[in-house]
């Protein structure tokens, strides 16, 4: 599956077919500071991602300056 | 997975609340939780005038969706930083944000602070050499205000989710920042002429669920971060808030809702001793020094020639 990452931007390759759980753990990332989207539709933590998906992992944290 | 409430198909798992929603019941709870803050913290009284600080992130436009849906008429406003040149983050910002604002028939103000103001963050950070947060975070709270009282509104209302309002009580906390905890309140009231009163009716709100609020509703936001900000003091904290949100969901929450119900008010003191305001020599707004902080960095600004 190709996954799509922000700030920076980048893209990498996991082999095989995954949780998104799995998916996240692998990369060592905390669910709860990412959406994981598939063509526009948010993933849960039980969903399957395929080897064929193209899955993006958008970032939730955001921070700067008291506003 | 299953809707709690229809049991059709879920689009999202809110663990702290032990709930799954579809989409429909997702926008349902959302709006529940921020009118219920709204009415707890009696925020916003019927037939007030109320501007919105606009950012183009998914905080304030989720918040301006929710506000309009609920029944509310919000002006917004948008300042130009200058990050990023002409093509670069604050415009496709405010692209964003003035997208949102058409599509949903609202109104938008943009001050440019170039153009009103003589300096662009970028400039400020690098003239005065402090981190950018700093300056950015000094000009908007100033303009936001001026904006507000010079309008005629009555209220400033402002997209802190509880994650921030975690963040910001935590890195307080670790400092035993005591000023800064007394002042740590949902609604900061108009203490003085020239200051608007603020609110932030997304405290209940994580910052993952205005994320998701966004998508799931197709408002396009500013995803990228912001250029300035990297590895700030508040999104380490963020962090390592996260972890131990990970581990024990609703740790956010408790600690922040645990501050506003039973600690909040033994800080108070320290706030109140603390302020004794003076009016701004150049502008007129409250302020502890002759000039204002932000009058004092704009005649630096206008000064560097």
């Amino acid at each position: 599956m190709k996954v799509l990452l922000r700030n920076p931007r980048r893209e990498l390759e996991i082999e095989g077919d995954a949780s998104v759980k799995d998916v996240l753990r692998r990369l060592d990332i905390i669910p709860e500071t990412v959406l994981v989207i598939r063509d526009g539709e948010l993933l849960l933590k039980t969903d399957l991602v395929t080897d064929a998906d193209t899955i993006e992992l958008r970032p939730v944290i955001s921070g700067g300056s008291p506003r | 997975m299953k809707c709690k409430v229809c049991r059709e198909s879920a689009a999202i798992e809110i663990r702290r609340h032990h709930a799954v929603f579809c989409k429909e019941h997702f926008f349902e709870h959302i709006a529940r939780q921020v009118e219920r803050t709204i009415h707890d913290f009696a925020m916003l009284e019927p037939g007030e005038r109320i501007l919105l600080g606009v950012s183009g992130g998914k905080d304030s436009l989720a918040l301006w969706d929710i506000l309009t849906d609920l029944g509310y008429k919000v002006d917004g406003v948008y300042i130009e930083l200058g990050i990023g040149g002409e093509e670069g983050y604050s415009s496709g910002s405010l692209q964003l944000a003035d997208q949102y604002a058409k599509n949903r028939d609202l109104n938008l103000q943009v001050v440019d602070l170039a153009t009103e103001y003589g300096y662009t963050i970028p400039q400020a950070a690098a003239e005065t050499r402090r981190v950018a947060c700093s300056v950015c975070g000094l000009s908007k709270r100033y303009v936001l205000n001026k904006i507000a009282h010079d309008g005629g509104y009555e209220v400033l209302v402002m997209g802190h989710n509880l994650d921030d309002e975690a963040a910001v009580l935590m890195g307080n906390t670790l400092n035993w920042n005591l000023e800064y905890i007394g002042r740590q309140r949902p609604v900061l009231p108009a203490t003085k002429e020239g200051l608007v009163r603020k609110v932030k009716p997304l405290l209940r709100i994580a910052e993952r669920e205005t994320a998701a609020y966004c998508v799931l509703k197709g408002i396009d936001y500013e995803v990228d971060e912001c250029p300035l900000v990297g590895g700030n003091t508040g999104i380490r904290i963020k962090e390592w808030l996260n972890v131990m949100e990970s581990q024990r969901p609703g740790t956010k929450q408790r600690f922040l809702f645990g501050f506003l119900d039973r600690a909040s008010d033994h800080f108070a003191s320290a706030h109140q001793e603390e302020v004794e305001l003076n009016e701004c020599t150049t502008c007129g707004q409250p302020t502890t020094n002759d000039q204002c902080s932000f009058c004092r960095l704009q005649a630096r600004m206008a000064d560097r020639g």
